[in-house]
This record gives structure tokens, sequence and C-alpha cells, in this order.
């Protein structure tokens, strides 16, 4: 494996060789692996993505390259060979001469990377400085400058006196790329570079970086857990679960024709490359769907395919009268919510209209999706149509009524047919009262039924949300991400609402357990008739589970339309574009 | 594709399914015992030697405060000046005072003294803590800039300086709940401050949003679900100022503005052992060293049970 010759019959170095690399944990109970034995080739100028979920060890894996593990996190065997020398052996000092200089790094959150009381211009110089690119004050702000220009930044000497927190997310992350970057870097290691941004936003970095890259000749490896991203970004797949590769080699052929079971599962759940799917008519039944579409949690091989789970969805919609012919659940007219927000400087008061005289409608038993990028205003829509915000004017009518004006009994007994599931699962739970009472808390409020009768509905509701009995004592924090989102949709659900608002409700989670929240979701849909409200910024979901689409840019809504004529003749440039950022774009599946 | 430069074609690896055999996808994984935050710091706490410690000074003077006879058959005010600066016999441990009184027997019945004025203390700055906090940091506005306002004017005089006025002013009426007001009407805004800082960060959650569109009160939201998920750093701030509210008593009798010399407290005898300090250090010494322990229990449970709730802040120490 470590020559491989080309095709000019040169034998080329691999640039990145790791060798049974394994990582631990140190903690009060001894040493927990995190990575067990990776094996690892990137050829000089390649690309090459690390998929997986949450704990696979994908992060610790590119963290153990330049040594920048957690605390308790150490080497514990294997080797890291980079460009000819032991990255292993290394010290500490030795270590800090190869980072920044061979080895860039763009980590994940931009938001928390730069220093919030430093000038950009002075962080950038920082990096030029310690990595010895250019000494002279006036060397390192030309080369401050160029950097920031290459990382696409307009008038970048002035930008080089301003702080971080007048720049946008992408600005940010242009940045610290540029960073990454500076010192012409064998290799760049990105760590998500692209999660905490927004889809359009994302597109646009990732083209930026691989223009970057392909120009210095710099080989690049990621981490993503989304597999359309990697396929689409990357030459080279390795798909990781719980610390070990399970499937490597070239992304088309791993997204074709994915052999291990692991990677079938990934590839059946995940919404971008799902979309694709549906969109291009090879929707029928993929080779390896294990299309047993039991979540139970008794199954052992369960899996979920995206597609399967829409169609059946779709099937269970169209028994019912057809979607004109329903009557209407929610319907908005006009409805519009602005803040005042303290002005900056001077005391002047500016006005932010959150939402501009957006209308729309919501036939019962259907699926509306809400898309939009942040601060789109979208959730604003969606508190007030759960009258957890005021409209400053327009009319929310649910079932004929206009609600806006509701308070005291009639409010509370709206409450009762209308309820929302949050997206952060780690915040949606009260970490201190027991499952049972947190699933029971509606019906307490409301004074439903005794305590007896009281606890049954709390054990049948577990039951349709597939979690077992005896989580009822139980508290949250026992549980994951995933099961929280469960517990938040059981206790949505105690009212028996009409009606149920999900506000990014699985945008939290990894893919394969979002697969099975939105399937959960489908059908739940058709078992108890409820309508949807579905708020999100990722129109890959919207495919697989909306009869309707609203798109929303800076507080109105561009383009409202049925899931399929947006996705196959979008009007508007905005909903074009959002399309096309769904990751995986340039990937033709032969499945 | 053919502008690229070739690369290599490397094969397309499959691991075999053995080596890591698919679980369930997001399996119910509940260990054998229930955890939440208080079930998880009781567990922590009882593996720590210094939770034991603590807690067993604490207990001590607990039950010395409650049955000092139990611990000293000796009368304390049975005073023979003939005895006066006397040292240590059989009978009297650790000797006699200046007025010839039995110095042990004076700290066992001194103890609930100290331990009542601590204790009031804390109940008056908890309570006043937690209504102002709690209302400030919940329903925020004008009424939070009122109450944080009033808790910034108590905050930014000393309360030991506020405590030496209110005293003076007060000699007629110096018993222990006075002391005890004295002190606490000073000292709660710094548990206001803890408490409204923590309810900020959990009135956002979405927790209180999904109660909020149940149709919950805002507060019963706030009694039910804000203020037990806020409560944790309050009761360290209260554990170790215990233990400063005993010092503050001591601090008052000293200067000869708390309770009068009728009453037995640690503070006292230490004022009255000042002049005697090299002729008869033991009368000193002795009260000296049962305030210190107190106190140090209480500020070493206070930091056992921060750890305990907060393991993020251990770990980085």
């Amino acid at each position: 494996m470590t020559d491989v010759t080309n095709q000019n019959g040169a034998a080329q170095k691999p640039l990145l060789e790791i060798k049974d690399l394994q990582v631990g944990f140190k903690t009060t109970e001894g040493v927990v692996p995190a990575v067990r034995g990776v094996d690892l080739t990137l050829m000089p100028g390649q690309t090459l993505a690390i998929v997986g979920e949450s704990g696979s060890g994908k992060s610790t894996t590119a963290h153990a390259i330049i040594n920048l593990l957690p605390g308790p996190g150490r080497i514990t065997g294997g080797s890291i060979m980079f460009d000819g020398q032991e990255l292993t052996s290394f010290s500490q000092k030795k270590m800090e001469e190869v980072r920044g200089r061979q080895i860039g790094f763009v980590p994940q959150d931009p938001m928390s990377n730069l220093n919030p009381v430093w000038s950009i211009g002075f962080q950038v110089e920082e990096t030029i400085r310690a990595n010895g690119i250019a000494t002279g004050r006036k060397a390192v702000r030309e080369h401050a400058i160029q950097v920031l220009k290459e990382a696409g930044l307009a008038d970048a000497d002035k930008r080089l006196k301003q702080f971080p927190h007048q720049f946008s997310g992408g600005m940010r992350q242009r940045v610290l790329i540029g960073i990454g970057l500076s010192s012409r870097p064998k290799l760049l290691i990105a760590d998500e570079p692209t999660s905490a941004l927004d889809v359009t936003v994302q597109r646009k970095i990732l083209d930026h970086l691989e223009t970057l890259t392909r120009d210095i000749g710099t080989a690049v490896l990621f981490i993503t857990h989304d597999l359309g991203l990697a396929a689409e970004r990357a030459e080279q797949l390795v798909v990781m679960y719980k610390g070990r590769i399970v499937e490597a080699g070239p992304s088309k052929e791993i997204l074709q024709n994915p052999v291990h079971p692991y990677t079938q599962r990934l590839v059946a759940a995940a919404p971008s490359l799902a979309s694709r799917r549906i969109q291009s008519g090879t929707a029928a039944t993929p080779t390896h769907a294990l299309s047993d579409l039991d979540y139970a949690p008794t199954t052992v091989t369960e899996s979920v395919d995206l597609i399967a789970a829409a169609e059946e969805r779709l099937e269970q919609t169209s028994q019912g009268p057809s979607l004109e012919k329903r009557p209407d659940a929610i319907v908005v007219k006009d409805l519009t919510k602005v803040y005042n927000i303290r002005g900056q400087g001077k005391g002047k008061a500016s006005e932010l209209v959150a939402s501009d005289n957006v209308s729309f409608s919501v036939a019962k038993g259907t699926t509306t999706a809400l898309v939009g990028e942040s601060g789109s205003g979208k959730s604003t829509v969606a508190k007030m149509i759960l009258r957890l915000e005021d409209p400053t004017s327009g009319s929310i009518m649910i079932d004929g009524v206009d609600v806006a004006p509701l308070k005291g009994r009639p409010l509370l007994d709206l409450r009762r047919r209308m309820q929302p599931v949050f997206q952060d699962p780690y915040g949606s739970l009260d970490p201190l009262r027991n499952i049972g009472n947190t699933i029971g808390e509606p019906l307490q409020v409301h004074k439903v039924g005794d305590r007896t009768s009281r606890r049954e509905r709390v054990l049948e509701l577990l039951d349709q949300v597939a979690l077992p009995e005896n989580l009822i004592t139980r508290y949250p924090n026992e549980l994951s991400g995933g099961q929280r989102q469960r517990v938040a949709i059981a206790r949505a659900l105690a009212l028996k609402p009409d009606i149920v608002v999900l506000d990014e409700a699985v945008s939290a989670l990894d893919v394969l357990v979002q697969a099975q929240i939105l399937k959960l979701l489908a059908d739940l849909q058709a078992e108890l008739e409820l309508t949807y409200l579905f708020i999100t910024h990722d129109l890959a979901v919207v495919r697989v589970i909306a009869d309707n689409v609203c798109v929303m840019q800076r507080g109105r809504i561009v383009e409202a339309a049925s899931t399929d004529q947006v996705f196959d003749s979008p009007q508007e440039q905005y909903t074009k574009e959002l399309l096309n950022a769904i990751p995986g774009a340039g990937i033709t599946l032969g499945v | 594709m053919s502008n690229n430069p070739p690369t290599p074609t490397p094969k397309h690896f499959v691991a075999p399914l053995e080596e890591t055999p698919l679980v369930a996808i997001d399996a119910v994984n509940v260990g054998e015992r229930k955890s939440n935050l208080w079930i998880d710091a009781w567990r922590d706490m009882r593996r720590r030697p210094m939770f034991w410690i603590s807690a067993a000074i604490i207990l001590l003077v607990v039950v010395v405060a409650l049955f000092p006879n139990l611990f000293s058959q000796i009368d304390p005010r049975e005073c023979v000046l003939s005895n006066s600066n006397g040292a240590p016999t059989g009978a009297h441990l650790l000797g006699f005072n200046k007025q010839g009184c039995d110095v042990f027997s004076r700290i066992i019945h001194g103890t609930s003294t100290s331990l009542s004025v601590g204790i009031i203390v804390v109940i008056l700055t908890t309570v006043l803590g937690i209504l102002f906090g709690a209302f400030a940091g919940f329903y925020g506005g004008w009424l939070d800039s009122i109450l944080s306002r009033a808790g910034d004017i108590f905050f930014s005089i000393p309360y030991i300086l506020a405590a030496v006025v209110i005293m003076s002013v007060f000699s007629a009426y110096r018993n222990v709940f006075v002391i005890a007001l004295a002190i606490g009407i000073f000292a709660w805004p710094s548990t206001a401050r803890v408490l409204r800082a923590e309810i900020l960060r959990v009135k956002n959650a979405d927790f209180v949003m999904a109660s909020r569109a149940l149709g919950v009160s805002n507060f019963k939201i706030l009694l039910r679900h804000v203020l037990p998920n806020s409560i944790a750093p309050v009761i360290v701030v209260t554990t170790i100022s215990l233990g400063a509210a005993i010092v503050a008593e001591a601090t008052l009798s000293f200067l000869g503005v708390g309770l009068p010399n009728t009453t037995m407290s640690w503070g006292n005898d230490i004022s009255a052992a000042q002049t005697d300090l090299r002729t008869a250090p033991q009368t000193l010494i002795y009260p000296s060293i049962a305030l210190s322990v107190t106190v140090l229990a209480f500020i070493m449970m206070g930091e056992v049970v921060r750890d305990a709730l907060d393991p993020k802040a251990r770990a980085q120490r």
C-alpha cells in the first residue's frame, strides 16, 4: 500500500499514511478507546473525506494527526507518517512547527474560533508571524492583506482593522480558511468546516476552498457527517463507525455501490441523497434496501430508507381526500412581526421586520414545510402561530377561528389542539423531571383524567414513540438526542392535538437517527391524522416529509407550491440557489 | 477528468462485518441506576473523604448546639474568681478564663449561639436572595432594573460595616435575632446575583418554551421548571455564607457591638480573652479553634457540593 504507481509509471509517495492508529481517552474507569485501528493513505494534492456519525471517531482521528487531542486523549498505538516524518514521535515543540506550517487546520465553529477582543488583522498577522512566513511589520501586514484577499474578502486592507463580531459566519470561516492556508501547507484538515453555516453559504465556502487548495496543490482531509457533501467534495471516502473504518474507496463507487451494511444504512438515510434520488427518478427500490421499516428498539438490523418512507407517506395521504379538497387547518394571512431593536450608537432605535406580510395555509392532515436560512423569519412565524409571540398585524385562522386575539380560557383550549417540538434535544426536556412527569405535564396542566388514567396515557404515548415503558421513572440525561426528541414528540401528542409545529425538530440529530424520527413522524401523521407545520433550513429533508413548501427569505415568502413543483420547476432564483446548495448535486447516482 | 493530474486508483476497501457488528440505531441503553443532577452529585460526593469529614464536623456542631449538656456537665456560669485564668485540671480540660469559668463548657454552651446566628442569617439571605434574584432574572425589564439596583445599593455597603452601625443604633436590643438581621439584611445581594445569572441562563431553554406552549402560567413555570434548575449554585453560596455569618457574629461581638456579654458566644469569649493573651493563651485559642473548625467545615462542604454539581469546573482545576 505504500507506493502507488500513477499513470505515468512514476512512484508517488503518500503525503499522509496512517497505520493502525489507536486513540484512547483516560477516564476514572480506565482508558476508553475512541479510535481502534485506523489505516488511511492520502496522496499529495488529493482530497479525502472521513464520514461518520457523532462518536464514530472521525474528529478524534483528525485531531490525533496534529496532536490536538482534547485533555485526556492519548495516542495509544499505531503510526502517522506525514511527508516522511513520524508524527507520533514528535515532541510538543516540534509538532508546533509542523502544525500551521505544513498542516493547516480549519475548525468547525467559526463563531468561537476567532478571539472576539482582537481585530481580524491582528489574528491573521499572529499566524503569519508564528509560522515565520514573513517578518517585519510591513511584510507581515502585506501578507495578511493577501491572505484576506485570497479568502475572498473585498477591501481586505480595511477589513484588517475590523473585529470578528463585524463579520458574518461565512466571512469568519473564510478568514479561518485563509489562516489555515496562509503558509501554503501540504495538507489542510477541515473539521466540519461548514456545518454551522447556512446551505447557500456552505456551498460558496466549499467552492472557494476547492479552488484555493487546487491552486496551491494542498491535499485536503475533510471531516463531515454529510455523506452527500463528502462524496461531492472528495475523491476518496472513508466511512467510520465506532472507531473503525468500515468502508473506504473512491467516493462515487461507495455511494453507488455501498457494500458494508453500515454504509448502506447511511446511504439510505441521508436526506441529501434521498432527495437527489427522488429527483432523478431512480427511487425504484434500491437494491440494498433493508427496508424492514421497523424502528422498534428490539430489532437489531433495522434500517430506515428515507425514500421508502416518503413513498409510504405519500400513499397514505393519497388514500384520504385529495389535497385540494381537504379543509384548511391553518390559514395565515398578512402575518407581520416587527421588533424594535436598540440601535447601534446614539441611542437610535430601529425596526426589524422579522415577518413581512406572510400568508399561507396548511390543509388538514398534510405537512407544509417552512424553509429558509437563519434570519429568514421562519421561527418567528412558527412562534406567532403557537401564540408564543404576539403578531404586530395579520391574522391566524385555526379551523376558521382567528386565534391572534385569544386570551385566557379560549387560548388554553387552543393550546390543547396545537403543540410544538423544538430543535435542541438537550434543552427541550427539563433535566430535573423524570420522563413520566415530562410527558404527563400537559395532562396535568389541562387537568385531564386522574392519576391512573394519566399514567396509562403516558405509557401509551411511550409506546407510540417506540420507547420502552421503564423510561417512565428515568431522567433525560440518560437518553440520547434522538430519544429525547421522541419524548418531546410524546409530550406534544399527550393532549391529542390536531396540529404539531415542528421547529427544526430533526436538525440536530445524526442522519440515521434523523431518518428514524422522520419515519416516526410520518407514521404518527397517518395514524393520528396530524397536521404538521415543519420549520427547517434543510430542503433535502423537506423532500421526504412535506406536501407543500413555503420558501422564506428575509421575512417574506418568496415561493410557495407543492413539494414536487418546488423541486421540479422552481420559479425563484433564491429557491434555485437553495436547491443547488443541497450537497450531492454533482453526483450521478447509478442506483 | 482528463485534465486532472493522474491520480492512483485505490481499491475499494470493505471491513468484515464481524469487526464492527451493527447495533440498533439509537437503542435505548439506560443503566441500572437512575441519574439526574442531584443523584449524580450525591454519588460523586459520597466518594469523597472531604465530604464525610465536613459532614461529621457539621453534624457534631449541630448536636453540641442542641444538647450541650451531653458534652459538658459543668455549669458555664458557675465561675469562681479564684480560678481566674487557671490552668487545665482533670475535670476542667481546657482550664479557666479570667472570670474563673470553665473554658470547655463555655465553648460547648456557646455553640448554639454561633450556629443560630449562622442559620438565621442564611435563611434570611436565601429567602431575600431568591425573591429578588428570581423575580429580577425571570421577569426582566423594569422589575429587573428596580430589584437589581436595590440589590446593588445593599451590595455597595460592606455588610460588617453596616452591621456595626445597626448594632450601635439598636444597642438596647442586642440578641441573636437582631444581630442575625443586621448581618443578613446586607448579605443577601450576592445570593440574588448568583441566582439571577443562573435564571437568565435557564429561562431561555426550550423546555420553558414548551411549557409556555402548554399554557402553564409564568409564575408556575418559574416555580416548577426554572427555579429548580437554577438553585444549585445558590446552595453552594449558602453553605459557604453560613460559615461567613458565624465569623461575622464573632467579629461584631469581638468589636463590642455584638451580643451582650451575658450571652455566651465564641465571639464574646474571644473578645474577653484578648487582654490575657500572654498570661492565659488557652482562653483565646480554644474558642478560636472551635470557630475556625466550624467555619472551615461549612466552607469545605460548600466546595465539595460545588465540585459535585459542576464536574466541569473540577476537571479544569
